[in-house]
C-alpha cells in the first residue's frame, strides 16, 4: 500500500516538477512568469493533438515543447523588449493559454466522429509504464525506481540539468547573475538580452511538456477542457518552497503530488473528510508554505533579486 | 543592432491614437487566427457584433454579462490602482456569492426590503473579509500577494463544491451535488428586463470614481501604490491604508458575486465566477485603472462574450474564442506602451566590433 | 604631436542626444598607455556619458573612437571588454549575493573553476598590486572601499589596460583616496592607461598627468596638469571667473531645539546603525554632518521622523520626547525631513504626480470631511514655480519628468513652504549643477536666518566646512566629534571620519 502510494505520488509530482523547473529558468534572469498554467495548456494541446494525429510520443514531446516555448515567446518579447508589466503580461498569457487550449480543443471534437478525443494505442504503449526486465521486478526498489512512464524520467533528468547547469557552469553563473542584478551582469559583458529570452523561452518548452502529461496521462488519454486545472499555479509558489534550485523542487513536487493523490489513499474508515477538502489540500498547503517563508526573516540569497523588474541599459 | 532609446513622453492624444492602433492591430492578429481555422474573419467579426444586438434579448444578455465583469474590475481597479496584486477577484467573488446564499437558502421568508439589503451586505462582507486574509498577511510578513490570493480562489472554489455536496445539498435533486435554486423571494427583481445589478454597477462606477479622484483616501491609495516609503515619509498610515483597501477590493467583488448568484444564477455554484475574476483584470488594466473607461471596456468585453456565444451556436466554435480574442487584445496594448515612452533605433554603423 | 597610433584611446567629435537634450556636443578625448587623464566638468556636463559610451552603456549618434590606434564601434559593454576596456562605476556593478571571486569570475570568457582555484586566483592577483581582500566575502557584506577593490580587480583579473573610474573618490575617506591613488600610480607604471572622472579639483591636480575639461555636453580644453592651478581649472569648469565660496551669515539665536541623547538605532538585519549617538541641534544654524556614506546618516534622519525605531536613547523637542511619535504628528509639531535618497523620485515626492498632488502630501488630510482639497496646493505650487524658478510645462507635468535641479526645488520649496522648526536635509545638491547647488545653499541660509534648526548632511567636506556653523562627525554609527566648522581644519575631520582623534567640543 505505501508503495503503491509513493509511486503514484512520484507519477503525479511529474507535471509539477517540469512547472517548476520552468519557472525556476525564467525566474532566474529575474522574469516571473505568471503564464506558467497557459503555457502548460498550450503545451498539453499541442502535445496531445499531435500524438493524436502521429502516434508518436516522441513528436508530441516535441510538439509539446515547441508550443510552450512558442508561448514563452509572446512573453518574452513582452518584458524583455517591450518592457511590459511582467505580472499582467504573465496573467494574460494564462487566461490566452487556456482559453487557447480549450477552443482548439473543442474546434478538435467538433470534427471528430465519436465525439471524444482519445490517444490511440500505439501512443498509449510508448508512454506506458517502462519496464526493465529484471530490474522492475526487484521488490520494493522495482517499482519504486523502475516502474514510470518516460515522462517521470525526463522530468527528473530535466531538473538535475538545470541545477547543474546553474551550479556548475560559468553560463550558469552569468545567469544568475542576470537575475540578482542585471545591470551589473551587463557591465560584466554578459549578453543580458540574449540569455533572458534562451531562458524564458527554455523555460517555458519545459512548462510545456509539462502540460503534455496532464493532457495525454492523467484522464487516461482523453480530451477535457481545463486540463491542467491550477498546477500551473502550484508549480509557480513551488519555485519558492525550492528556493529557486531544481534539485530541491524534486522533492518539492513529489510533496505536492502526494498531496493530490491523498484522496485515493487514505482510507474512509480511519479519517472520513469530503472530497472536496483533499481537492482543496495542495492550495491550502501552498498558502501554507507561502506564508511560512515569508515569516521566516532570514534573507534568501537564492531569491534573484531583480525579479519582476524588466531592465533598460539605459535607464538610470 | 537595433537599440532602444527613451524618447519625450507622448501626450494623451497620442497615447490614445496608439491604444487604438493596438486594439486594431489585435483584431488583425484575432482575424489571422480565425482564417488559419477556414474562416472568413469578417464574416466572424460581423456576427460576434450582430449577435450581441440583434434583438432586444440579446442586448438585454450582454448587459447580464457585463454586470459582473464591470463591478468585478471595479474592484480589482481599487487594489491594482495601489500596486496589490490581487489576483483573488475569483475568490472574493465566490465567497461573496457564498455568504449572501446563506440567507438566499435559510431566510427566504424575511421581507424583501430587509433580506436584500443583507444579502447585499453578507456579499459584501464575504469578499471582503477573503480579501483581508491576505492583505493581513502581506502588511505582517510581506508574503507574495500574488500568489497567495491566487490559492485562495481555489480554496473558495473547493468550498462551494463541499457545500453542494454535503450541507447545503439540494435534497431534492436526486443525488446530483447541487444546491437548490433560490425562492422566488429571494431572486434580485428586474430593470427594463435585465436584473437591477446593473443599476449597482453604473453606481458603483460613479462612487469610485469620486472616490478615486477626489477623496483623501483615493489619494492615499495613489501614493502607496507610488511608493510606500514616500507614504510613510508623508505621515500615511501604510498598514491601514492596505487593509482598508483590500478590504474594500474584495467587498466589490463580493457585491459581484451576491448579484450574480441572486440576480442571474438563482442558485450557488462552483460556475458562479466563471473566470470573471480574471477577465476582470484584463479590464481594469486596458482601462488604465480608470472606472469610466472600464464602463466602456467592460461592454466591449461583454459583446464579444455575447456574440462568441452566438458563434458557437452558428459555427460550432466554442467561447473560449473570446478568451482568446481579449487575450491578444491585452497583448497588444501592454506591447504598444512601450512606443509611449521608448523608440527603437537603428545603428549607423552595424553591431560589428571593428569597421 | 604624438602619432595617433600611440593612443590607448582617441575620441573625435562624439555627440550622443537623449530625446532633444543634447548630453555630449563634438567631444574630443585622447589617453595614452601610461598615463592618467582626468575628466573635469560640473555635474550634468556630460562625463559619465561619454564614458557610457566608451564602456558600451550607450552608442554615440556620431563620432569615432579608436582603441589603440584602430577605429572601433562599440556597441556593448561586452564589445568594449573584448577590446581591453573596463569601466569602475560611481554605483558598483555588483551581484550583490556572490562573492568577491563569482564577481570576479562572472562575465569571463572561459570555463567556470572551482572555487578553490579561484580563490588563489584572486589572492595572487590581489598581492601582486597591494590590495587585500577576502575572496570568500559577499558583495553586500563588504564596506564601499572593498567593494571598489574587487571592482578593481574584476578589471586588473581580465588583464584590461585601460580603466576608467567614475568619480571613485566620491564614497572613500581621505585615507582610503590615498590609498586609490597609490594603486592608479602603479597601475599607470604597469602602462595601463587611466581616464578618472571628477569634480574635485585638489585630486585632478593631484593624480592626473593631463585635463580634459567638459562644460555643459561641450568640450572645452585640455590641458597640461603641471602647468595648471585650481583657480584657471575652475574658470574652464564653470566659463566664467567666480569664487566657490559659499556666503555663511552669522548664525541668529541659537536656542537648543533638538536634543538627541544616547540614541541607538537598528538595522533591519538586526546590526546597530546608530550607537549612543548625543548631539544638539540649534535653532538660526546650519548643523553639518560629515561622513563616509552609511555611517549612520540615513537611519539619523528617519529617525528623527519617526520613520524607523530606537532602540534606545530619546530624542527631545523642546524637551518632549519624540521617540514612539508617529511620522504625522512629528510632522505636525513642524520637524520637517527634506531627505533626499539615493533615487531622489523614492521618497519624498510622488513620481507620477504634478507639482499640486505632491504639494499636498503632507497636508492633504488637514482639512475636515472625506474629499481632498486642491486648490491652495495649486496656489502654492504656483508661487513656488515664480519663486524658485522652477522650470516645468505646467504645475500638473508629472515631477518624474522634471529635471534633477528642478525636482530638487520642489521638495524643498514644499518643505520650506510649510514653515518647518527643524529643516533635516540629506545630500540636497547631489547631481546637481553649481548653479541650482548654490540655489539651494541660498534657500538653506535664509531658512537658518529665519530661525530655522537646519541640519545639513552632505557627502562633499569643503562644502560641509563653508557651509556649516558646526560640524558633527559621524564614523560607523557614533558620534565621533562636533566641531566649530570655522576653525576646524579638514584633517581633524578626516580623522574623525575614521573614528581617530579626540572629541572634540565646539
Amino acid at each position: 500500500m505505501l508503495i503503491k502510494f509513493l509511486v503514484a505520488a512520484i507519477a503525479a509530482s511529474t507535471p509539477l516538477l517540469f512547472g517548476t523547473v520552468g519557472e525556476i529558468l525564467s525566474e532566474k534572469v529575474g522574469h516571473l512568469n505568471l503564464g506558467v498554467e497557459g503555457m502548460m495548456s498550450i503545451g498539453a494541446c499541442a502535445g496531445f493533438m499531435v500524438g493524436m494525429q502521429t502516434d508518436s510520443f516522441v513528436l508530441a514531446l516535441v510538439a509539446a515543447f515547441i508550443a510552450g516555448l512558442c508561448s514563452a515567446l509572446i512573453y518574452a518579447v513582452l518584458t524583455v523588449t517591450f518592457l511590459a508589466d511582467q505580472n499582467v503580461a504573465g496573467l494574460t498569457l494564462t487566461i490566452f493559454g487556456i482559453g487557447l487550449a480549450n477552443f482548439i480543443g473543442i474546434f478538435m471534437l467538433g470534427s471528430s466522429e465519436s465525439g471524444t478525443l482519445k490517444l490511440p494505442a500505439g501512443i498509449t504503449a510508448q508512454m506506458r509504464e517502462i519496464s526493465i526486465p529484471g530490474l522492475s521486478t526487484i521488490p520494493v526498489i522495482g517499482p519504486l525506481l523502475f516502474s514510470y512512464s518516460p515522462f517521470v524520467y525526463l522530468g527528473v533528468l530535466i531538473a538535475i540539468l538545470a541545477g547543474l547547469f546553474l551550479k556548475k557552469t560559468k553560463m550558469g553563473l552569468n545567469v544568475q547573475a542576470i537575475g540578482h542584478n542585471p545591470a551589473a551582469a551587463d557591465a560584466a559583458g554578459i549578453n543580458v538580452t540574449r540569455w533572458k529570452y534562451t531562458m524564458i523561452l527554455l523555460g517555458g518548452g519545459i512548462c510545456g511538456i509539462g502540460g503534455a502529461y496532464c493532457a495525454m496521462i492523467i484522464n487516461g488519454g482523453v480530451w477535457i477542457s481545463n486540463n491542467v486545472g491550477g498546477l500551473g499555479w502550484i508549480a509557480v509558489a513551488l519555485v519558492i518552497f525550492a528556493k529557486w534550485n531544481p534539485w530541491i523542487a524534486i522533492g518539492g513536487s513529489f510533496v505536492f503530488g502526494a498531496l493530490r493523490i491523498l484522496k485515493y489513499y487514505v482510507p474512509k474508515s480511519v479519517i472520513s473528510l469530503p472530497t472536496a477538502f483533499y481537492d482543496m489540500l495542495p492550495f491550502l498547503m501552498t498558502a501554507l508554505i507561502l506564508v511560512i517563508s515569508s515569516i521566516r526573516k532570514k534573507r534568501d540569497l537564492n531569491l534573484p533579486g531583480s525579479l519582476g523588474v524588466d531592465y533598460f541599459r539605459e535607464e538610470r | 543592432m537595433i537599440r532602444i532609446v527613451k524618447i519625450k513622453e507622448k501626450n494623451s492624444r497620442q497615447t490614445f491614437a496608439i491604444h487604438l492602433a493596438a486594439f486594431l492591430l489585435a483584431l488583425c492578429a484575432g482575424g489571422l487566427f480565425i482564417l488559419m481555422l477556414g474562416f472568413n474573419p469578417l464574416e466572424i467579426y460581423a456576427t460576434i457584433i450582430s449577435g450581441a444586438f440583434r434583438s432586444k434579448m440579446a442586448i438585454q444578455a450582454t448587459i447580464k454579462i457585463m454586470i459582473p465583469l464591470l463591478i468585478a474590475a471595479l474592484g480589482v481597479m481599487l487594489s491594482f490602482k495601489m500596486r496589490f496584486w490581487n489576483i483573488g477577484g475569483e475568490g472574493q467573488i465566490i465567497m461573496g456569492a457564498v455568504f449572501a446564499t446563506y440567507f438566499a437558502l435559510f431566510h427566504a421568508d424575511w421581507p424583501s426590503f430587509i433580506l436584500f439589503p443583507v444579502m447585499f451586505i453578507a456579499g459584501l462582507l464575504g469578499g471582503g473579509l477573503w480579501a483581508l486574509i491576505p492583505a493581513f498577511f502581506k502588511v505582517k510578513f510581506g508574503t507574495n500577494e500574488t500568489l497567495f490570493t491566487l490559492m485562495l480562489n481555489y480554496i473558495a472554489l473547493y468550498l462551494v463544491s463541499w457545500l453542494q455536496e454535503g450541507p447545503w445539498r439540494d435534497p431534492s435533486a436526486n443525488g446530483f451535488p447541487k444546491i437548490a435554486s433560490f425562492g422566488k423571494s429571494a431572486v434580485l427583481p428586474k430593470v427594463f428586463g435585465v436584473q437591477i445589478g446593473w443599476i449597482v454597477a453604473l453606481v458603483l462606477v460613479a462612487v469610485l470614481f469620486v472616490y478615486l479622484r477626489y477623496t483623501k483616501q483615493g489619494y492615499e491609495i495613489s501614493v502607496v501604490g507610488e511608493s510606500q516609503a514616500t507614504a510613510t515619509y508623508a505621515g500615511m498610515n501604510v498598514q491601514k491604508i492596505v487593509l482598508r483597501t483590500m478590504f474594500l477590493s474584495g467587498a466589490i467583488a463580493g457585491i459581484c458575486g451576491m448579484i450574480q448568484a441572486t440576480g442571474s444564477d438563482r442558485t450557488l455554484s462552483t460556475g458562479v465566477a466563471g473566470g470573471v475574476g480574471f477577465t476582470a483584470i484584463i479590464v481594469a488594466w486596458l482601462a488604465q485603472l480608470n472606472p469610466i473607461s472600464s464602463l466602456v471596456i467592460a461592454f466591449l468585453f461583454s459583446v464579444l462574450e455575447k456574440g462568441s456565444s452566438v458563434i458557437q451556436s452558428t459555427y460550432g466554435l466554442s467561447t473560449d474564442c473570446a478568451d482568446v480574442l481579449q487575450g491578444i487584445i491585452l497583448f497588444f496594448v501592454l506591447g504598444c506602451e512601450f512606443f509611449i515612452r521608448y523608440k527603437f533605433v537603428r545603428d549607423h554603423k552595424g553591431g560589428g566590433k571593428k569597421c | 604631436m604624438a602619432p595617433t597610433d600611440s593612443y590607448a584611446i582617441e575620441c573625435r567629435g562624439i555627440t550622443k542626444t537623449f530625446g532633444s537634450v543634447v548630453a555630449n556636443d563634438h567631444i574630443d578625448l585622447t589617453v595614452r598607455y601610461g598615463e592618467i587623464l582626468a575628466l573635469l566638468g560640473e555635474n550634468g556636463s556630460g562625463k559619465t556619458t561619454l564614458m557610457n559610451m566608451l564602456s558600451g552603456i550607450y552608442h554615440p549618434d556620431s563620432g569615432s573612437i579608436r582603441v589603440a590606434g584602430k577605429e572601433v564601434s562599440i556597441s556593448s559593454p561586452e564589445d568594449a571588454m573584448e577590446l581591453g576596456i573596463g569601466m569602475i562605476h560611481q554605483h558598483f556593478k555588483l551581484v550583490d549575493v556572490f562573492t568577491a571571486s563569482e564577481n570576479i569570475a562572472v562575465g569571463t570568457p572561459g570555463k567556470r573553476l572551482p572555487a578553490r582555484v579561484m580563490r588563489e586566483k584572486v589572492k595572487e592577483i590581489s598581492q601582486s598590486i597591494g590590495l587585500e581582500i577576502d575572496p570568500d566575502r559577499r558583495a553586500f557584506e563588504m564596506s564601499v572601499s572593498e567593494k571598489q577593490t574587487v571592482e578593481i580587480l574584476k578589471v586588473l583579473y581580465r588583464g584590461q589596460k585601460i580603466l576608467i573610474l567614475d568619480e571613485p573618490t566620491a564614497v572613500l575617506t581621505p585615507q582610503e583616496t590615498d590609498k586609490l591613488f597609490d594603486i592608479l600610480r602603479s597601475m599607470r607604471a604597469q602602462g595601463c592607461a587611466i581616464i578618472i572622472i571628477t569634480h574635485k579639483l585638489h585630486e585632478v591636480l593631484a593624480i592626473s598627468d593631463r585635463v580634459t575639461i567638459l562644460r555643459k555636453g561641450k568640450y572645452i580644453d585640455t590641458v597640461e596638469t603641471a602647468l595648471t592651478d585650481e583657480k584657471k581649472l575652475t574658470e574652464l569648469m564653470v566659463g566664467r571667473p567666480i569664487s566657490l565660496k559659499i556666503a555663511r551669515p552669522d548664525p541668529v539665536g541659537c536656542e537648543t531645539i533638538l536634543k538627541i541623547v544616547d540614541l541607538s538605532v537598528r538595522k533591519p538585519d538586526g546590526s546597530l546603525a546608530i550607537q549612543d549617538a548625543s548631539f544638539e541641534v540649534r535653532t538660526g544654524e546650519i548643523l553639518g554632518v560629515a561622513g563616509i556614506a552609511g555611517s549612520g546618516q540615513k537611519e539619523l534622519c528617519e529617525c528623527i521622523a519617526g520613520l524607523c525605531p530606537a532602540e534606545k536613547g530619546a530624542i527631545l523637542f523642546h524637551k518632549e520626547n519624540l521617540v514612539g511619535k508617529s511620522p504625522r504628528e512629528i510632522i505636525r509639531k513642524g520637524v520637517h525631513l527634506g531627505f533626499v535618497p539615493e533615487d531622489r523620485l523614492g521618497m519624498g515626492l510622488v513620481a507620477s504626480m504634478g507639482m499640486v498632488g505632491n504639494m499636498m502630501l503632507k497636508t492633504y488630510d488637514v482639512p475636515k470631511g472625506p474629499f481632498v482639497d486642491p486648490a491652495p496646493a495649486r496656489r502654492q505650487a504656483e508661487a513656488l514655480v515664480e519663486r524658485l524658478e522652477i522650470v516645468t510645462p505646467s504645475v500638473d507635468t508629472p515631477v518624474r519628468l522634471m529635471s534633477g535641479g528642478n525636482v530638487q526645488k520642489v521638495l524643498l520649496g514644499r518643505e520650506i513652504e510649510s514653515e518647518p522648526q527643524v529643516l533635516v536635509t540629506a545630500y540636497p545638491v547631489r547631481g546637481l549643477d553649481i548653479n541650482s547647488s548654490y540655489t539651494v545653499y541660498d534657500l538653506l541660509n535664509e531658512q537658518k536666518q529665519k530661525g530655522v534648526a537646519v541640519v545639513f548632511i552632505g557627502e562633499d567636506l569643503d562644502v560641509l566646512m563653508e557651509l556649516s556653523d558646526r560640524i558633527m562627525v559621524m564614523c560607523h554609527g557614533q558620534v565621533t566629534g562636533v566641531v566649530d566648522a570655522r576653525t576646524a581644519t579638514k584633517d581633524d575631520i578626516a580623522l574623525l571620519m575614521v573614528g581617530g582623534g579626540k572629541e572634540a567640543q565646539a
